[in-house]
């Protein structure tokens, strides 16, 4: 058997694979289900029931699903251009460091929110500098490079909360001390659980749409991503792109961590993220890297996670399959994205 | 030496109705071909019309759809690539499959030897060679290292390898595409007296004078079918060339240039080789207005160093540049661009265009920050798309719109809409790095239109290519390139391809293979 490729696909071939991958996702769930001992189409109907089924669920999507969007579109936004950002998770540590440093008290209020949310940026745009500084001088893998700072980030991150930014009335937890309230995100509607990060990060997806679509960088950024030699050799600099998507990938990254504490817990702790960082690298590629794709499939993702939790209460399966649906999701949509460029010929 | 006519002689190997094809595309229709004891065939046909294709099959990596392959008698199994090997057909690719680090007779025996006694039957092997080469003329000396041969040498080791397994049908892919003149024509000496022995040789080229002086009989390939078969004898390189096009062809009337002051003047500048790509070594060089200055070399002689040099990729490492009377401050693409310098790059696939950028996206590739195009950072794709309407008319590109990719477009309209964006600006330098390779006649004759419509209008033209053929026919100046250093100017017919062959092979440059 060999992959052939589909020089033109069509509409119903591109738009057709990623629903019946889709479909697949939904199968192999029901299958997962069964063998847990649950009636698969209780369970699934639990999991849709506890995503979306009411206000509350569906509010609670959205919290999760702000994260998401961030650290998808950092990913995504590197990811076009080639470059490896794994690090996304310790850039949402950063940019949630900086928050709680200038949102206890540092800078009085009414300049706190844009300032805190500018810095934050700045941090986790800094955390990924010096990876891309050593992979454009010196030809250092980022993936390496970014990968180990995650673990590097984490252990900072629990030196602090351990020591200098440990809550003196924290009865000695792990935590720092809570935003003033001048610096904490207000909730969109007055009496429902969600926070203007969550329209923040909406709004930073329909920017970055707009900067890939719209602007030189953007033209540069796809450019150098899909032939950095033809780039080069047209004139485009390279590694000024690079340097410039990093920054722009980082700063997104750490806005996940920014309203993570200043929207929702309003303090830091070690464990503010399960992960959003990685998560973000499978809400990117279901998101075939598009930034408002990335919208779309942070809802799909958390509500995936929100559901489960709320399902395995009541139908007693293991939340660990939402883990394993994600998993099968991104496994399908890979072999989606694959037979719409390639058919399958034997011989 | 008047062989027997060959259809009394014994049919070696027959391609009957071989049918391939690729989804939408059929790259080989019902192709037959016979090849007879002793005799060369020419495969002839241009790029893309099924003879990669039909050779794949032969050799088992692809499966026909329809069709046998049957050497000397018995049908070869399809998909199978040993079984082409022990049915006695040999294969020199047009790059090489030798080992630099060994010996030449440890390339030859790669493979065969024991696994058991790798060190067994060495001096019998060492007998068989020396008994090869000299039987059939080809001179190697077996226990040089292959790395310190020349390119001529080391098909000879292919050829020797080739037979060393008992070859009786020699396939030759595109072989003097590496090769010097006085070298192709020691390659024919040891055809025809590999063929006075028995051998078949089958000869695939697109070029029509070879396949005159090589073939007894030819089989020119048409969009993969076979379009002609005829006795070399008793036909034309004109006859060749109508029946590989499908209708006549007129030669590009190249008047001589009138020259204007120079443009771009390099004076002993030399370049840092780059891992085994070879730098420019002291190289003097003057491009004159409204002259096409030709530069013929066998590849890999530094040609890619001043094609890098001249598109802003590298800087000298000595030497002076001068671009239009001045040495350049910085150098990069960019500035190249900026300092009106064409750049036809010798890879319109990898470095010329993005395959999944749109023909929009890939005309603005070198200007697409430039007023009119962007405002502060914001693309004005209107402005861009009707740029990019312009060379689509222009430059006769056929293709669905500026929105399609442009992967989707055949090699030719690739390279025009390249043309289109280089030359749109109207350049005063333009570097033609190997500009119709792998391009059918009808966009090698647009090219070489726009090349010399260009140069007529003022404009300097460096044109690199291996095709000595194509060098003689446009150049107002040649120059011939070897290990990195640079012939004088040789004037419009002051040299035939015999004298500039001997440039090629490194003779009459001053101080010797080893100046530096």
């Amino acid at each position: 058997m060999r992959l052939e490729p589909i020089a033109n696909p069509t509409a119903l071939r591109q738009a057709g694979l990623p629903l019946l991958a889709l479909a697949a996702t939904v199968v192999a769930g029901s299958l997962l289900a069964l063998v847990a001992g649950a009636d698969p189409f209780a369970t699934l109907g639990l999991i849709v029931k506890g995503a979306a089924g009411s206000k509350f669920a569906a509010l609670e999507t959205l919290n999760r699903a702000t994260p998401l969007i961030f650290t998808g579109l950092a990913v995504a936004v590197a990811f076009r251009a080639r470059l490896w950002n794994i690090g996304a998770e310790a850039q949402l540590y950063a940019g949630a460091i900086v928050t709680v440093i200038l949102g206890t008290g540092a800078i009085g209020s009414p300049m706190v929110l844009p300032v805190t949310v500018l810095a934050a940026m700045l941090a986790g745009a800094l955390v990924l500098l010096g990876p891309v500084l050593l992979k454009t001088r010196l030809g250092v893998d980022e993936v390496v490079t970014t990968l180990l700072l995650n673990f590097i980030m984490l252990l900072f991150v629990g030196y602090l909360l351990e020591g200098p930014m440990k809550d003196p009335m924290g009865m000695g937890w792990p935590k720092s001390a809570a935003l003033v309230k001048e610096a904490r995100l207000p909730r969109i509607v007055t009496g429902l659980r969600l926070h203007w990060g969550f329209a923040l990060a909406l709004i930073a997806a329909v920017a970055v749409w707009l900067i890939q679509t719209r602007t030189t960088l953007g033209y540069e950024m796809r450019a150098v991503g899909q032939n950095i030699r033809a780039a080069r050799f047209a004139g485009i600099p390279v590694n000024r792109v690079l340097v410039k998507t990093a920054l722009l990938s980082g700063g997104l990254a750490a806005l996940a961590g920014y309203s993570e504490v200043a929207g929702l817990k309003g303090h830091l702790t070690k464990d503010i993220s399960p992960g959003f960082g990685y998560t973000g690298i499978i809400v990117a590629m279901l998101a075939l890297l598009h930034p408002l794709g990335v919208i779309v499939s942070a809802l799909f993702v958390a509500g995936i996670f929100v559901g489960a939790d709320s399902m395995s209460r009541a139908a007693g399966v293991p939340t660990y399959i939402a883990d394993m649906l994600l998993a099968l999701a991104l496994l399908f949509m890979v072999l989606a994205i694959l037979l719409t460029r390639f058919r399958v010929v034997r011989g | 030496m008047t062989p027997a006519p060959a259809e009394a002689r014994e049919v070696v190997l027959r391609l009957d109705g071989i049918t391939k094809r690729f989804g939408a595309l059929t790259a080989n229709d019902a192709i037959t071909l016979a090849l007879h004891r002793g005799e060369v065939v020419a495969l002839l046909g241009e790029n893309g019309a099924g003879k990669t294709t039909l050779m794949n099959i032969l050799f088992g990596h692809y499966t026909a759809d329809a069709g046998t392959v049957t050497a000397f008698g018995r049908p070869l199994p399809p998909g199978n690539p040993r079984a082409a090997l022990a049915a006695g057909i040999g294969m020199v690719h047009q790059h090489f499959t030798l080992a630099d680090n060994l010996s030449v007779l440890d390339n030859i025996r790669l493979g065969t030897e024991s696994l058991w006694r790798p060190g067994a039957g060495l001096a019998a092997a060492r007998a068989k060679v020396a008994a090869l080469s000299r039987d059939f003329g080809l001179a190697v000396h077996a226990d040089a290292k292959v790395a310190s041969l020349s390119v001529g040498e080391r098909q000879r080791v292919e050829i020797l390898k080739a037979l060393y397994r008992d070859a009786r049908i020699l396939i030759l892919d595109e072989p003097t595409a590496v090769l010097t003149p006085q070298e192709a024509d020691a390659l024919f000496a040891t055809l025809r007296r590999a063929c006075a022995r028995g051998l078949s040789v089958v000869f695939i080229s697109h070029k029509l004078h070879e396949v005159m002086a090589i073939a007894d009989r030819c089989v020119v390939l048409r969009h993969g079918r076979v379009a002609g078969e005829v006795d070399t004898h008793a036909t034309d390189a004109a006859a060749l060339a109508a029946l590989m096009v499908g209708g006549a062809v007129s030669p590009p009337d190249a008047t001589p240039g009138v020259a204007g002051p120079v443009l771009l003047r390099l004076a002993n500048v030399s370049t840092t080789p780059e891992g085994e790509a070879v730098g420019l070594r002291a190289v003097d060089l003057s491009l004159h207005a409204g002259q096409i200055t030709g530069l013929a070399g066998v590849s890999g002689n530094g040609q890619a160093a001043l094609a890098d040099l001249m598109s802003g990729l590298i800087r000298p490492s000595a030497g002076r540049m001068e671009v239009a009377g001045a040495p350049p401050k910085g150098w990069s693409p960019r500035r190249a661009v900026a300092a009106g310098i064409a750049r036809i790059p010798e890879d319109r696939h990898k470095t010329g265009t993005i395959a999944d950028f749109t023909l929009t996206e890939n005309a603005i590739l070198e200007c697409y920050d430039r007023p009119g195009f962007a405002r502060r950072g914001w693309m004005d794709w209107r402005r861009a798309e009707a740029f990019t309407r312009g060379i689509i008319a222009r430059y006769d590109i056929r293709c669905p719109g500026p929105q399609a990719r442009i992967r989707l477009l055949s090699g030719g309209n690739m390279q025009k809409l390249i043309l289109g964006r280089v030359l749109e600006p109207g350049p005063r330098i333009i570097l033609a790095n190997q500009p119709v390779r792998g391009l059918d006649i009808g966009a090698i004759s647009y090219v070489h239109g726009r090349l010399l419509a260009a140069r007529d209008a003022g404009a300097a033209v460096l044109l690199v290519s291996e095709d000595l053929d194509e060098v003689l026919q446009l150049s107002d100046v040649i120059h011939v390139m070897s290990e990195g250093r640079l012939s004088p100017p040789f004037a419009r017919g002051t040299m035939g391809a015999a004298d500039l062959g001997l440039w090629m092979a490194g003779q009459g440059f001053a101080g010797g293979a080893d100046a530096a």
